[in-house]
């Protein structure tokens, strides 16, 4: 059964908003009915489902109506017509008292501006759904120390929200939702307000934590990236409208109209996307300590044909292709003396433009690393293949409208990580195109 | 050239003696019913603040002041009340630190209820609002005209008087933090599922606090200022030091009255500064 299932809702804000009902029926645009009867509409007509554990990224511009849909999930604004069920039960006929059991029992919210309590400290903001609910102080105490601990925040429990960053501030509104345990998370443009950097950790964070929870979350935003990274779908709102409901993938490729294509298509991605949000998950590496048969067995299984090998701080020493393991293991040398060096590291924050050319250099994948020379991840020469044609694509809107496709769509595998993807066909299919 | 408003001429003055007397005849026990928990508390604090020997009344004002603010205020605040009780005017201190207490015992109870209402109705707030603005615009003089007519004279009346004079402000700053409030960390705590009473409580009131305090700093500033000219309808303190000084043209006496109102007067509102920066979030205390 669907976990949220939204059908016909309309929110118009104004005195006496359903006298608009007639004239949005009959097909009345927005500015119509603002001029006619002074009232706005919010959200229009709009239907759609979420399923348990699922990420529903609601993404639109700014008056889009999406953050209004969104406080409709749980009545902050009270839904002009139309129906919300959550679980089966439908919320909009609920009077104060059950509404207000039900907020306490399903949903956890995250705020744009974090919204936390300034007089209380980390804890008392993290105790503060349990408190409502009257949980006895010592077993609040325990699930509020079990949230901060789980979003990175032990420590500083004992601190207030002013003498935190943004994004740890952040994290204190997410270990306030995840305190009370709740079934959906709402999440209001929950790290539009941090910097990209943090943005971006955020996000990691929200995706793992995600892996081993599992909630149902409902994501606004209007970042095109957040979305697409975050999204097992995506919905996209002009207008108090859902434009189009679909997977990353379908977005990106078969967008629904030309507002939707502008926006997936509108910008120049290797200047906008950075290397971190294309690279991907090391499959296998070795030490410096293992041995050929190690490396041999790890890349069997992975299914590549040249492996990083590190050191135990995970600081990348060089690569060996497999003729050189397998060499190495034919004349019984060790393996770090056939390991070989001509790489070239890049950061997560480099711009793919710059990517580029060392990839076209290069005949292994590029590592990624952070400050301290750590391999976080690689960039495969299929996904770099994949944003340059996608550039391509943006830039150029005459190409046929079959190129485009498949740019666009191996762009959007590039642009979520390519998680599960085998790399030899990624390159393969760009190539092909 | 005055015989236009000589010839034609409302006779309001006549007017409203008609409407006193008719308000006086028939709300009598009305007026009394309110007059008397006034006189109750004043006469309670009065007598208990004059029961406190004065070393023991200076040492617990130290104390309290220092809790509050910081030790040097703690000293200007026992220094100041022990200097008004060398000029000989302990007393007439302890009757006006009374009156002025209870005055805003009755502003806090009376105020923050209307200022958390006009918060919550805008159309509350819209009735109110012209009579708090006439109270506010209207000198301390005028208030005395009724009160005496209504209550009569005596040191209950002039606390009355007091409670009417200095009650805006704690209404108004109480209704501007509440609206103040950011309407995110409302949403917040709505989503949560508080109670409208735990939203009050746990989230609005806190945040509104300290500008609520600055309401209540302004509110007994306003009773020290009401307390003495309170002199004028048969209320005791110091401003009976000050205006039978002025009387009997004794400049010594009257200006030691004054004295004494100056020094409570900076004795309050260092404490109460302190207490409104303390309520604050931690970010926006000042040392």
């Amino acid at each position: 059964m669907s976990k949220i299932v939204v059908e016909g809702l309309t929110k118009i804000f104004g005195p006496n908003p359903k006298r608009a009902l007639p004239r949005l029926a009959a097909g009345a645009s927005k500015e119509e009915i603002h001029r006619e009867l002074g009232l706005v509409v919010g959200v229009r007509d709009v239907s759609f489902a979420v399923e348990p554990g699922e990420t529903f990224v609601i993404m639109g511009l700014s008056g889009s109506g999406k953050s209004t849909l969104l406080r409709c999930l749980n009545r902050l604004h009270e839904p002009t017509a139309g129906s919300v069920r959550i679980d089966g039960q439908e919320i909009t006929r609920l009077d104060r008292h059950a509404m207000i059991q039900l907020r306490r029992e399903k949903f956890g919210m995250v705020f744009q501006r974090f919204a936390l309590l300034p007089h209380r400290t980390v804890l008392g903001n993290v105790e503060f759904g349990l408190e409502v609910q009257g949980v006895p102080a010592g077993r609040r105490r325990q699930a509020a120390m079990e949230a901060i601990e789980l979003v990175g925040l032990k420590g500083w429990e004992n601190s207030y929200p002013h003498q935190l960053s943004g994004g740890m501030q952040q994290r204190v509104g997410l270990a306030r939702a995840l305190a009370v345990d709740p079934d959906i998370l709402l999440m209001d443009e929950a790290f539009s307000a941090l910097d990209p950097l943090i943005r971006r950790d955020m996000q990691d964070e929200l995706l793992d934590l995600q892996a081993r929870m599992n909630k149902t979350i409902v994501f606004i935003t209007h970042d095109l990236d957040e979305a697409l990274k975050l999204g097992d779908r995506i919905a996209v709102m002009r207008d108090g409208v859902i434009i189009q409901i679909g997977t990353p993938e379908q977005i990106v490729s078969e967008p629904a109209d030309e507002y939707v294509a502008a926006f997936t298509h509108g910008v120049d991605r290797t200047k906008v996307l950075s290397a971190g949000a294309i690279m991907q998950p090391v499959k296998a590496v070795v030490t410096d300590r293992d041995g050929p048969k190690t490396a041999l067995h790890r890349m069997r299984q992975s299914g590549i044909s040249s492996i990083f090998v590190i050191d135990r701080q995970r600081r990348v020493q060089g690569y060996l292709t497999i003729d050189d393991i397998v060499e190495a293991a034919k004349s019984q040398r060790p393996l770090e003396a056939c390991l070989r060096r001509d790489f070239q590291p890049v950061t997560e924050d480099t711009r793919l433009d710059q990517v580029i050319p060392l990839g076209a250099e290069s005949s292994i994948p590029i590592p990624v690393v952070d400050e301290a020379q750590r391999l976080r991840g690689v960039i495969v020469k299929g996904a770099l293949l994949a944003a340059l044609a996608a550039r391509e694509a943006g830039g150029n809107r005459q190409v046929p409208g079959g190129t485009a496709h498949a740019a666009a769509r191996a762009d959007t595998v590039a642009g979520r990580g390519g998680a599960g993807q085998s790399s030899g066909g990624e390159v393969d299919d760009v190539r092909a195109v | 050239m005055y015989e236009l408003f000589e010839t034609y001429r409302l006779p309001m003055d006549i007017w409203i003696r008609d409407a006193v007397d008719w308000l006086v005849m028939n709300f009598r026990p009305v007026f009394q019913a309110i007059r008397w928990p006034v006189e109750q508390v004043l006469a309670a604090v009065r007598d208990g603040l004059l029961a406190v020997p004065p070393p023991v009344f200076l040492v617990v004002l130290l104390a309290v002041a220092w809790r509050a603010a910081n030790w040097r205020v703690g000293v200007f605040a026992a220094a100041s009340f022990a200097l008004v009780g060398f000029i000989g005017l302990w007393e007439p201190l302890m009757v006006t630190f009374a009156m002025v207490v209870s005055a805003v015992f009755f502003c806090v109870v009376v105020g923050i209820p209307l200022g958390i209402l006009a918060a919550r109705s805008d159309t509350f707030f819209a009735l109110i609002r012209p009579v708090l603005d006439a109270f506010q615009t209207t000198p301390a003089f005028v208030y005395l005209v009724p009160v005496v007519m209504l209550f009569s004279i005596g040191t209950g009346p002039g606390v009355i008087a007091t409670i009417i004079f200095a009650l805006p402000p704690i209404i108004r700053l109480t209704n501007l933090g509440l609206r103040q409030v950011p309407e995110e960390v409302v949403e917040a705590g709505t989503s949560f599922g508080c109670t409208p009473m735990q939203l009050l409580w746990k989230v609005q009131f806190p945040l509104a606090l300290p500008t609520i305090m600055a309401g209540l700093n302004q509110t007994i500033m306003l009773s020290l200022s009401m307390v003495v000219i309170a002199a004028l309808i048969g209320a005791g303190g110091l401003g009976v030091v000050v205006f039978s000084g002025l009387n009997r043209l004794q400049v010594g006496t009257a200006a030691i009255g004054g004295i004494g109102i100056v020094l409570l007067a900076m004795v309050l509102d260092r404490i109460t500064q302190a207490l409104a920066g303390k309520t604050g979030p931690p970010a926006q205390r000042s040392s």
